[in-house]
């Protein structure tokens, strides 16, 4: 499964999630900062949730303990999927 | 030096509308919230009063405290808390807290695993949510807890937060209850243990009377110290003058029969107000349409007031119009009580028709009724009974 998903399919999941979130839309982007976006610790752990409903991809909280901006999330799922 | 609670601001939403005065129009007019033996706010939407983040981080029990606590605070004119924040508190009740989020997140614990239960699913059915989103939204500093004594428990809290200002803990409180439980689970127990009405009418003291009909709401009143209040040139609305609680000690679900505790609390309320029986204009009673309550508060009234009183006084119920709100009951009947207060008029029982033996108080039965004018002080009570025996009843003065 993992093969055929690409990082952009994983960018554009994760940004949905964070409309989701009630994060702006037009403020989300791979250089965003989840605290400027309003996206906590509770809001992480939901979308390691996501991660691994859609892709199989175990994210634990305290994976997502560095992980400050948009790009960086996605990254790590990319990296985990691979 | 006496600390007195006022109260400055209202807010309710409940199955007659959003909006206190809507409440207070709609029910002294005569309308009815209850559909099809089910009273829900179906003119409630979440997104008009919360942002989306706001939506997705509570259950809907808080979504309505917290569109109510927004009027409440608009009506007291509070653009900003006005005093040191860590003097305000939030003090919430609620008979069950987030039973739909509980049994949504149950649901996906048995159908996809432990693995996909929500992270937000404890602190959006947590019992005290209300209070302590409420307290960050507002950045409200001082005391926050949640009241749970089932349909007392906003009866509870308006006493507790009226004593926290009068003792000096806070200088201003927002208080009430909200409940949302109309759920497939809440709504299938309360039928088995026969206390909602299988005919789906709500006629409280009426012979035909066979249980409460389902509703939810919130209702919340903005209290602060009498003296902060008009220095800063605050609108007031009203005085909570006495508070009673008691406890019947004597069955989980039923009353005392001859409504010995419940008396007690309204002879207590009475006392703390320093008020004699003969000076209420007005009560708002428990008035479930439950068999048991409504008997067993006729008894406790005609023993508190006096059987002379208890006939003269005009005695409704609110759950005539919107059914049973549960642990926002209290809450929202104390607005309803202050309104009625104000305007000088009792709003009618609805459907009531049909005395039944020994149940012989003036019910207010045919349309609302003025209330005695003059200079006399427009005080009333309400009385709020839960199940476990809570019985908490609040003496309320309108502003002249």
């Amino acid at each position: 499964m993992s093969t055929t998903v690409t990082k952009e399919q994983v960018e554009e999941r994760i940004r949905e999630a964070l409309i989701e979130f009630g994060a702006e839309p037009d403020q989300i982007s791979r250089d965003a900062e989840f605290e400027q976006l309003d996206v906590d610790s509770l809001d992480l752990v939901e979308l390691a949730q996501i991660s691994e409903d859609e892709w199989g991809v175990q994210v634990k909280g305290e994976d997502m303990e560095g992980i400050r901006t948009v790009g960086q999330a996605v990254d790590l799922v990319a990296e985990r999927m691979s | 030096m006496t600390r007195t609670p006022v109260i400055t601001g209202i807010g309710a939403v409940t199955p007659l509308g959003v909006g206190a005065r809507t409440l207070h129009e709609r029910w002294t007019a005569g309308a009815s919230g209850i559909e099809d033996g089910v009273a829900a706010c179906t003119e409630f939407e979440p997104t008009d009063h919360l942002s989306t983040k706001e939506v997705r981080r509570s259950d809907r029990f808080t979504q309505l405290a917290l569109a109510a606590a927004g009027e409440a605070l608009d009506d007291a004119g509070w653009d900003e808390p006005p005093y040191d924040r860590d003097r305000i508190g939030s003090v919430i009740g609620t008979g069950i807290g987030g039973i739909g989020t509980l049994e949504k997140q149950h649901l996906t614990l048995q159908e996809q695993g432990a693995e996909r239960v929500s992270p937000l699913a404890i602190p959006l059915l947590m019992a005290n949510a209300a209070a302590g989103v409420l307290a960050m939204r507002h950045g409200l500093e001082g005391q926050s807890f949640g009241t749970v004594s089932a349909c007392a428990a906003s009866s509870h809290s308006i006493g507790m937060s009226a004593r926290l200002i009068a003792y000096g803990d806070a200088d201003a409180v927002v208080t009430g209850g909200s409940e949302s439980t109309l759920t497939p689970l809440a709504t299938a127990a309360f039928r088995r243990m026969e206390a909602t009405s299988p005919s789906g009418i709500s006629r409280p003291f009426d012979r035909r009377r066979d249980g409460f009909v389902m509703g939810e709401g919130a209702g919340i009143l903005v209290l602060e110290e009498e003296s902060k209040a008009r220095e800063r040139g605050a609108r007031i609305l009203g005085y909570v003058r006495g508070y009673g609680a008691t406890s019947d000690a004597h069955h989980l679900t039923a009353p005392e029969p001859h409504g010995h505790g419940a008396a007690r609390a309204i002879e207590l309320a009475l006392a703390d107000a320093r008020f004699e029986p003969e000076e209420v204009l007005y009560v708002n009673a428990h008035g479930t349409s439950t068999p048991l309550n409504d008997r067993s508060e006729t008894e406790a009234l005609k023993a508190a007031l006096g059987e002379q009183q208890a006939h003269a006084v005009p005695v409704s119920s609110t759950k005539s119009t919107i059914g049973h709100l549960l642990g926002a009951a209290g809450a929202v009947e104390a607005i309803a009580t202050l309104l009625a207060l104000r305007d000088r008029v009792a709003p009618p029982t609805l459907n009531y028709e049909e005395p039944d033996e020994g149940l012989d108080l003036d019910y207010v039965p045919d349309g609302a009724r003025p209330l005695p004018n003059g200079d006399s002080p427009a005080i009333g009570i309400t009385n709020s009974f839960g199940f476990g025996g809570h019985n908490a009843v609040l003496c309320l003065e309108a502003a002249s």
